[in-house]
């Protein structure tokens, strides 16, 4: 076995990450470069989109046309949506959410940043900050994405001057750190010729640090999570019935979830909410085996020590640690839905495992996307606004802020009638 | 996990992307069985549905499957095949219903331009009369992203209405971990649990729980045909014309669909780790070198999406 066994086995992680830029500043490209240059990219592959390459006129493949999706955007010549993309190197696996572009471009980019751990933000080294970048960095921020990334392209057209990336980097700092940006990176690139994608290259000797892929490969993520107060919304209730079930297995009563954060051990104190109970960790049971703690993102089936009242929506969490309750929420939504919010429709918020009725109590305004100004709401929020909106919810829920923890301060709003996903929604406070 | 020599806190450990990838399986699936009225798993014996059956069991044992296993069986399929699929229903004690394009051929539901025709492209007939026939309001399948283009931005939560039809224009936003599983009458769900994983995810996977696979998955002799760049595998639907020359040659297959037009690909691997290597290096997609009708247009995949294919 040998070689094969440690391939087999090596521990490489996973990171997912988002790639935001005005369009033409190269982001196509430097997909295709990062799946080219590592190898993701496969020879049939390639074969297509040098024949797609030809009948457009140029010369080598365009590496763009490689994160082009549908054939309805093929013919328009815009991608509509939220594409996915995989590349791993020795080290790690990576999924890139590829969001376009345009004018649908709010909706998209929140969506892929609510599942990143990192945002690459593209700017042309040229134009330096604009508009566009600012209101991604303010996107990758609300969303609590808190590793961001900006890629300097087009060094080629600045003649791979320092001075250009370095003043740059200054402004981008200062504005980083006004954004709330947690870790902030800077790397200087041409993804036309490949310089700082995968390879330093020589043409940028004064650039001392990573290049884009070795920063991808080593920012640590994961521990963002563990490190979080321990939270496990109860999807469901294990319990084996039937005439011919092991008798091992008579009195299991296992609750099925996943940790969104944090980490739990055998013997812990903990609280089922809304109801308040509280108990221990009797056991972390898994098909492999039994653990003695396990740690977010693992699904596992919890078993406790008192015979207490749980079920799916539930949320289990350390007893002295525990979330905030209320049945009225402030957050802040992203509209989603091309039907404008109507106070007067019923909504359902879909929170953890947990799905209620809520009324629409208030527009407090909403944020200008281009001067990220509040601006009065009159009323109701369009598809691709955002704004601050309070709840008034049928039962109490438990919750943290979504700045404070992702999972269990996010929610999606459904509308009743249509079942549409209407709104995704960020919860600021109770 | 839990391979490391020092035992760390919990929250030092870093998880594998298997693990992860895992965990989030495990996740989705159990999100269908507690939101879904009346879910199904797709199951056809090939290796990323025999992924999903291991993801099963680690979400829902000690309990049994709250969903049978369902299989559209083309009456194309590998003999191997078929006899793995009903020893592994069999094995885990689940229901495993199957319904086939011979009985919706004969009740004229489908009707074929001739008899070899690759029949990969009807399966969706079967499959929604399956739908109907049983009400289910969600259908568990392996697909992949990196499979396809077109795969590349499908939910994971998708959206099929009461014809059964996707429309890319018009799917639900998805976002963090919330997914929406609400249906009406005749509308269904199409979940896809093993979305974010690719084959090479699929064979460290297999490899590490040691999952059992059919037997073509490993390299054999076989004859096969050298056609347009691929093999062809010869058997009683797939026979040399004239000017062909039928050789044997030690292959494996990357997938296992209908046989008139899935081809092995040459390979000398026959252990799960010999895979692993010869997929972590592979320079050609899986479809690219497998299937023959994916090849005829770059959207063909698109198209039968949209007419409710998997
Ligand atoms: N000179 C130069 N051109 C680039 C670079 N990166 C991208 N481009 C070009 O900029 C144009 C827009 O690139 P594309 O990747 O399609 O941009 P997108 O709209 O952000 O996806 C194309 O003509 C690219 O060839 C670069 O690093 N240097």
């Amino acid at each position: 076995m040998g070689a094969a066994e440690s391939f087999v086995s090596r521990e490489v992680g996973l990171l997912r990450f988002i790639t935001a830029g005005s369009v033409d500043d190269g982001k196509s490209t430097l997909i295709g470069r990062l799946l080219f240059d590592s190898k993701g990219i496969f020879e049939d592959q390639l074969t297509a989109i040098e024949r797609a390459s030809t009948r457009r006129g140029r010369a080598e493949a365009d590496l763009s046309l490689l994160t082009d999706g549908l054939q309805a955007e093929r013919e328009q010549g815009i991608t509509i949506d939220v594409a996915y993309r995989y590349f791993s190197t020795p080290r790690r696996k990576f999924i890139i959410a590829d969001s376009p572009g345009h004018e649908q471009y709010t909706r998209n980019m929140v969506t892929a940043a609510s599942t990143a751990q990192v945002a690459v933000i593209l700017l042309d080294a040229r134009n330096g900050i604009l508009t566009q970048t600012r209101r991604h960095t303010y996107i990758a921020s609300l969303l609590g994405v808190r590793h961001v990334v900006f890629a300097v392209n087009k060094m080629d057209l600045v003649d791979y001057a320092q001075a250009a990336f370095l003043a740059l980097r200054e402004e981008l700092a200062a504005f980083a750190s006004k954004a709330g940006i947690a870790h902030a990176w800077y790397v200087p690139l041409s993804a036309l010729h490949g310089d700082n994608v995968v390879e330093p290259g020589s043409r940028m000797p004064w650039h001392e640090g990573p290049t884009l892929l070795q920063l991808l490969e080593h920012i640590d993520a994961q521990h963002d999570l563990a490190v979080l107060p321990f939270r496990f919304p109860v999807q469901g209730v294990l319990r084996p019935t039937g005439a011919d079930i092991d008798r091992r297995w008579l009195d299991f009563r296992g609750y099925a979830g996943r940790i969104e954060s944090g980490t739990v051990a055998v013997g812990d104190r903990v609280s089922v909410l809304p109801s308040g109970a509280t108990t221990s960790i009797r056991a972390i049971h898994t098909l492999d085996g039994d653990l003695p703690d396990a740690t977010a993102p693992q699904s596992v089936t919890l078993l406790l020590a008192d015979p207490v009242d749980v079920s799916r929506g539930d949320l289990i969490v350390r007893t002295s640690e525990t979330p905030a309750l209320s049945a009225g929420l402030s957050a802040t939504v992203c509209w989603l839905d091309e039907t404008a919010l109507d106070p007067r429709r019923k909504y359902l918020l879909k929170h953890g495992t947990r799905t209620v009725k809520v009324l629409v109590e208030q527009i407090e305004h909403r944020v200008d996307i281009h001067s990220l100004e509040s601006t009065p709401a009159d009323g109701t929020l369009a598809a691709n606004d955002i704004g601050r909106i309070r709840l008034k919810l049928h039962k109490p829920l438990a919750f943290d802020a979504y700045r404070a923890n992702r999972a269990t301060g996010s929610f999606i709003l459904i509308d009743e009638t249509t079942n549409d996903t209407v709104a995704a929604g960020l919860i600021d406070h109770g | 996990m839990n391979q490391l020599a020092e035992p760390l806190t919990s929250s030092e450990r870093t998880l594998s992307h298997l693990d992860v990838l895992e965990a989030e399986a495990i996740h989705i699936l159990r999100e269908v069985a507690f939101e879904c009225a009346n879910p199904a798993l797709l199951f056809s014996g090939g290796k990323d549905s025999i992924v999903l059956l291991r993801l099963a069991e680690k979400a829902f044992r000690p309990c049994g499957f709250p969903f049978p296993l369902l299989h559209i069986d083309t009456g194309h399929n590998f003999p191997e095949v078929i006899a793995f699929r009903d020893r592994r229903a069999a094995e885990l004690g689940e229901r495993l219903i199957v319904r086939t394009l011979d009985e919706s051929i004969a009740r004229g539901r489908i009707r074929l331009r001739h008899p070899a025709e690759g029949r990969n492209p009807y399966q969706s007939i079967t499959l929604l009369d399956a739908v109907e026939e049983f009400g289910f309001d969600a259908c568990i399948g392996g697909a992949r992203r990196d499979e396809e283009k077109a795969r590349a931005k499908e939910r994971i939560f998708s959206f099929r209405d009461e014809f059964g039809q996707w429309d890319p224009k018009n799917q639900r936003p998805e976002l963090w971990d919330l997914y929406n599983t609400r249906v009406r009458p005749g509308e269904h769900m199409r979940v896809f649990p093993i979305s974010n994983w690719t084959e090479f995810d699929i064979w460290q996977y297999i490899a590490r729980e040691r999952l059992e696979v059919p037997a073509i998955y490993f390299a054999h002799e076989r004859e096969v045909i050298r056609r347009n760049g691929q093999l062809a595998p010869v058997s009683h639907l797939v026979r040399p014309r004239e000017d062909e020359i039928v050789e044997r040659v030690s292959v494996r297959f990357r997938t296992v669909g209908d046989m008139t037009c899935t081809c092995p690909v040459e390979s000398t691997a026959w252990t799960y780790e010999e895979i692993v290597r010869e997929t972590a290096v592979c320079r050609i997609t899986e479809r690219g070198a497998t299937r023959m009708d994916d090849q005829t247009s770059e959207a063909s995949m698109e198209l039968r999406k949209k007419e409710g294919y998997f």
